[in-house]
């Protein structure tokens, strides 16, 4: 608390970013802590081990490089000499005090929704951090897309600028959820498919699952087959969100990050919001039909299952069963069987780590596997665990697995 | 010139179960806790990850868990008359290094001590008369009893989700479990593990000859847990790597599967690896701690300021720090005076192994490290001792622990000990033979006890510890009991032949026996007979306390770590709610 109280006023001595100075209140500094981590800023704005929201992170994008700003109060490289105003524009248009436009990375397309008092809200908690002096490399953009401008195309394409209205006929939870969904927490952002042009499609493709840093972040509607949350409850979604886990699942990769620095901040209220939100989205047209399970006896599915029996048995279980709350089970995993099989090779590929919550704070993981098995073998033990114990979906090749390699 | 830190409240020496326990304790106090560990960090999934852990050259041959003693080492002899001799190769104990220190590799073997163990002296004497105390025995009480430690006991095994069948609910005997062990407040956590074909073979013929076997308390899990800290355990895959190895599974209790997953996201606890501590030190009155002196892997060296200083080390590191700060006074084994290094006392091993026919196989490779059954018959005061020459037991047991490929080769006696003969054999005999032990008690003596080495030194320069051990009467006579009732039960379980190996004496310290080794920094009730007093505070320097087995005065007939945890949280309760409204010594001498 006191380092807080010292920063307002160190801030307040640097004078030209506070002139609101009504906004200076706690309820108000602490709706934008709250709303900064509803947003996940971190998770863009800091890199690890450094100064937190001083910015520098690269953000790899399928266009070049872009680095996340620094978003801390200092004058000459970070929001000091931004006003609210111009912080409101940013965020809701994606344009700079400068006039220059912003790469959509940052998500001004959902942050577009937020409402002017939870904008000024986070730019007054901004206001309190530290500032720190970390000149952000310029993006690694080629022509033509280093010209800012072209970014007014792209806008007159992609960018519904404005507010969401309220659904009349919806609760008011799942008004809030869409809110907060579709706008500050970004959820499709990595949920969602896009486009050639990088922007995220529309409609009923939206929350059908994207690719992210190498990951595949599944669908969150549902769909034929195991795809997606058809079969999570609202308290396995509730759990997931709050806790980084549930019976069915652990968050890893990026929403292990995810969890920890925004979702298991949400209130009860916002949490169930959230939920009751997904939970009504309608199922999916993902990949049309239910995938036919992979027989038996073909020969992959056999050698899967040796490699299944020596090297995964001991904690999925031998009929894929898992330990509930700790290892996840492979029967009837949405996961296992996405239509996508990336994150389930790059799991057996790189493993993965459990992100350690109070709730459950041992970090179990799944130890990585490339130096261990071969192309043909993780692909023979991916089509295994897609297509035994009751799962059904696509095989897996051994150039797929070498790709991801 | 040593650089010197801002000052901590607690400053912690050594983090394995211990100092884990100790910090977890005092943190949720709200006390801010500094933890110096000389190895590295290591965690599950990041260093014993389940497809690599199985690895008996890494880890057994080129022990990689265990301290490094090109660095420090002890030297040794049998007798004081002896020129003791550095041990440059570990063999009869392993102790670890690193985060989880020894307790990453053991078994999981966890055991209460009787009511009796820690009335070791007055019991015998009571029972048997003062005759009982022979050969320079110096055993003493603890100056704590089973009862005051009971609630600890039964905390710990809720951290660690022990497997076992109680033996005397509040006083109330159960079937199935050790009806000799003292009362408990409440039933093991977790079921007993899964019994293979060898231990039930056991089990079957020690209830013919009428004694009373039961399910060894496991450390291993029998089934998926979660502890009070909120800590999980995954279901134990019986893939028998647990003694000398770290488990790959989250299946072992140790410190690093139970308490730092909770305790490392607590803002108030701060791990410091790398940081060797070379001595406590003291104000110029002698009267308190003022903090420790340690060296970093830079070899720089700091000054670390403290409130409080806990030294939670192996017990040859514990008892080596006192003597290098001149804490206390170094035992003389002549005139019996000084306590530092006193009454350092071990265990006692011996065995048999039942060779089977093709139409018994035992698949030693299904095996867990406290995966076994026991009888406590012959344990502590569980039988009358007249007439028989010694005092004191041990618990005879069938653990299928392993059937490592390269440490575990059985052969009945007359095998040639290697070439074309000594292959056949080992073919033979692999999945075909059946080990039991017994697993004895070591009282304390007047010759065995450590001090500092006068020729040797460290790689700091200073004085390597120097332990004179050697098994005593009582305790041979003891141990040559115990094999006899092994053979007995050997013979009933229906083998081909059996072969009885009774303990070897003097005491090597070259085979593997067991890293059980106590003593050196002892508890008891005043500070002519003990290092510490009950709660494990020292009696020179109140805010110095002293975790691990050197607190035992002799040792008793069971593994101990489940006493070393006890006596940790017992401690750890009286600084909690006794030191800390009143910072000094928590038992007037």
């Amino acid at each position: 608390m006191r380092q807080v109280i010292g920063a307002i006023i160190l801030s307040g001595c640097a004078g030209a970013a506070w002139a609101q100075s009504d906004a200076n209140t706690w309820s108000t500094l602490q709706r934008g802590l709250y709303l900064t981590r509803v947003g996940d800023c971190a998770a863009c704005h800091s890199v690890e081990g450094e100064e937190p929201y001083a910015g520098g992170l690269g953000l790899p994008t399928p266009f070049g490089t872009i680095y996340a700003a620094n978003i801390t109060p200092d004058n000459a490289t970070g929001l000091g000499e931004w006003s609210q105003d111009e912080f409101y524009d940013a965020m809701t248009e994606g344009v700079r005090p400068d006039g220059k436009r912003l790469y959509p990375a940052f998500p001004y397309t959902h942050f577009t929704h937020v409402t002017r008092e939870d904008s000024d809200a986070i730019f007054t908690y901004l206001n309190t951090l530290d500032p720190v002096r970390n000149d952000v490399e310029s993006p690694e953009i080629p022509f033509p897309l280093n010209v800012r401008t072209a970014m007014r195309g792209w806008n007159m394409l992609f960018f519904d600028e404005g507010k969401l209205e309220p659904v009349e006929d919806k609760s008011e939870a799942w008004n809030r959820g869409r809110y907060l969904a579709e706008g500050l927490a970004h959820c499709g952002a990595c949920h969602t498919p896009r486009n050639m042009l990088g922007a995220e499609k529309g409609g009923n493709a939206a929350y059908t699952g994207g690719v992210i840093e190498g990951w595949f972040a599944p669908s969150l509607r549902g769909g034929p087959g195991g795809e997606g949350l058809a079969d999570w409850s609202e308290e396995d979604l509730a759990e997931f969100l709050r806790h980084g886990r549930n019976g069915r699942s652990a968050a890893f990769g990026p929403m292990a990050e995810v969890v920890e620095k925004s979702t298991r901040y949400l209130s009860d209220e916002d949490l169930e919001a959230i939920v009751a939100y997904f939970k009504d989205l309608p199922f999916g047209e993902v990949d049309g039909e239910a995938a036919e399970p992979v027989a038996e006896d073909d020969p992959a599915m056999t050698a899967g299952a040796e490699i299944y029996a020596t090297q995964c048995s001991a904690c999925h279980g031998p009929e894929g069963e898992g330990v509930a709350g700790q290892f996840a089970p492979i029967a009837g995993s949405s996961l296992a069987q996405s239509s996508d099989p990336t994150t389930v090779v790059r799991m057996i590929l790189e493993g993965a780590r459990a992100v350690p919550t109070e709730k459950y704070p041992t970090a179990q993981a799944m130890p990585a596997y490339h130096w261990k098995l071969s192309d043909e073998e993780v692909a023979q033990v991916a089509t295994y665990v897609r297509n035994a114990f009751g799962n059904a979906a696509p095989a897996v090749s051994a150039g797929t697995v070498a790709d991801l390699r | 010139m040593s650089r010197i830190l801002p000052e901590r409240e607690v400053v912690i020496v050594g983090f394995g179960w211990t100092g884990a326990i100790m910090a977890e304790q005092l943190t949720e106090a709200g006390m801010d806790v500094l933890a110096l560990e000389r190895g590295v960090w290591r965690d599950t999934s990041t260093d014993y990850a389940v497809n690599n852990a199985q690895d008996e050259v890494r880890y057994r041959y080129r022990d990689e868990l265990f301290e490094d003693l090109s660095r420090e080492t002890l030297t040794f002899r049998n007798t004081s008359d002896q020129q003791a001799l550095p041990m440059r190769m570990l063999g009869s104990f392993l102790p670890g290094t690193n985060v989880g220190g020894s307790g990453v590799h053991w078994n999981g073997q966890t055991w209460r001590f009787l009511p009796s163990d820690f009335q070791a002296r007055s019991h015998n004497v009571e029972r048997y008369g003062e005759d009982a105390i022979q050969d320079d025995m110096t055993i003493q009480d603890w100056g704590v009893t089973y009862d005051e430690l009971e609630p600890h006991y039964d905390y710990f095994e809720k951290i660690c989700g022990i497997s076992g069948k109680a033996g005397n609910l509040n006083g109330e005997i159960q079937d199935g479990g050790n009806p000799f062990e003292g009362w408990r407040s409440s039933e093991y956590p977790n079921p007993p593990m899964e019994m293979v074909a060898a231990p039930l073979k056991f089990r079957d013929a020690a209830r013919e000859l009428g004694y009373n076997p039961f399910p060894g308390p496991s450390a291993n899990m029998s089934q998926g847990y979660t502890n009070p800290l909120g800590v999980q355990l995954a279901p134990c895959t019986y893939c028998g790597f647990c003694e000398k190895y770290a488990c790959g599974n989250y299946s072992k209790a140790t410190a690093t599967t139970t308490i730092l997953p909770a305790l490392m996201r607590r803002e108030n606890f701060t791990l410091r690896t790398g940081a060797m501590v070379l001595r406590v030190e003291k104000d110029s009155s002698n009267s308190r701690a003022t903090g420790v002196t340690y060296l970093n892997t830079e070899g720089e060296e700091f000054f670390q300021p403290a409130q409080m200083v806990i030294l939670a080390g192996y017990i040859t590191h514990n008892v080596n720090l006192l003597m290098q700060s001149g804490i206390g006074e170094i035992y003389n084994p002549e005139t019996g005076e000084g306590q530092v290094g006193r009454n350092y006392a071990y265990q006692i091993m011996s065995g048999a192994s039942v060779f089977y026919d093709d139409d018994f196989a035992v698949n030693p490779f299904v095996g867990a490290g406290a995966l076994g059954q026991v009888i406590d018959e012959f344990n502590g005061d569980n039988f009358d001792h007249t007439g028989l020459g010694f005092i004191g037991g041990g618990y005879i047991a069938q653990w299928q622990t392993n059937g490592r490929p390269i440490e575990s080769h059985p052969v009945p006696e007359g095998t040639p000990k290697f070439g074309a003969g000594w292959k056949k054999a080992v073919r033979e005999s692999y999945n075909h033979t059946v080990g039991v032990g017994a697993h004895g008690a070591v009282m304390s003596f007047r010759g065995n006890y450590l001090d500092l080495d006068p020729t040797y030194t460290d790689a700091y320069g200073r004085p390597l510890m120097r332990l004179t051990f050697d098994f005593k009467q009582n305790d041979i006579r003891m141990s040559n009991y115990l094999t006899g009732k092994v053979a007995e039960i050997a013979n009933a379980m229906g083998g081909r032949e059996v072969s009885v190996s009774p303990v070897k004496t003097p005491y090597d310290i070259a085979p593997y026996q067991t890293t059980h080794n106590t003593g050196g920094h002892i508890m008891g009730d005043n500070p002519g007979n003990s290092v510490t007093n009950k709660y494990n505070q020292s009696w020179d320097l109140p805010n110095l306390f002293l975790t691990g087995a050197g607190n035992f005065p002799q040792n008793p007939g069971y593994n101990p770590t489940g006493t070393v945890a006890a006596l940790a949280y017992h401690s750890a309760k009286a600084i909690r709610e006794q030191y800390l409204r009143n910072p000094g010594p928590l038992v007037q001498a």
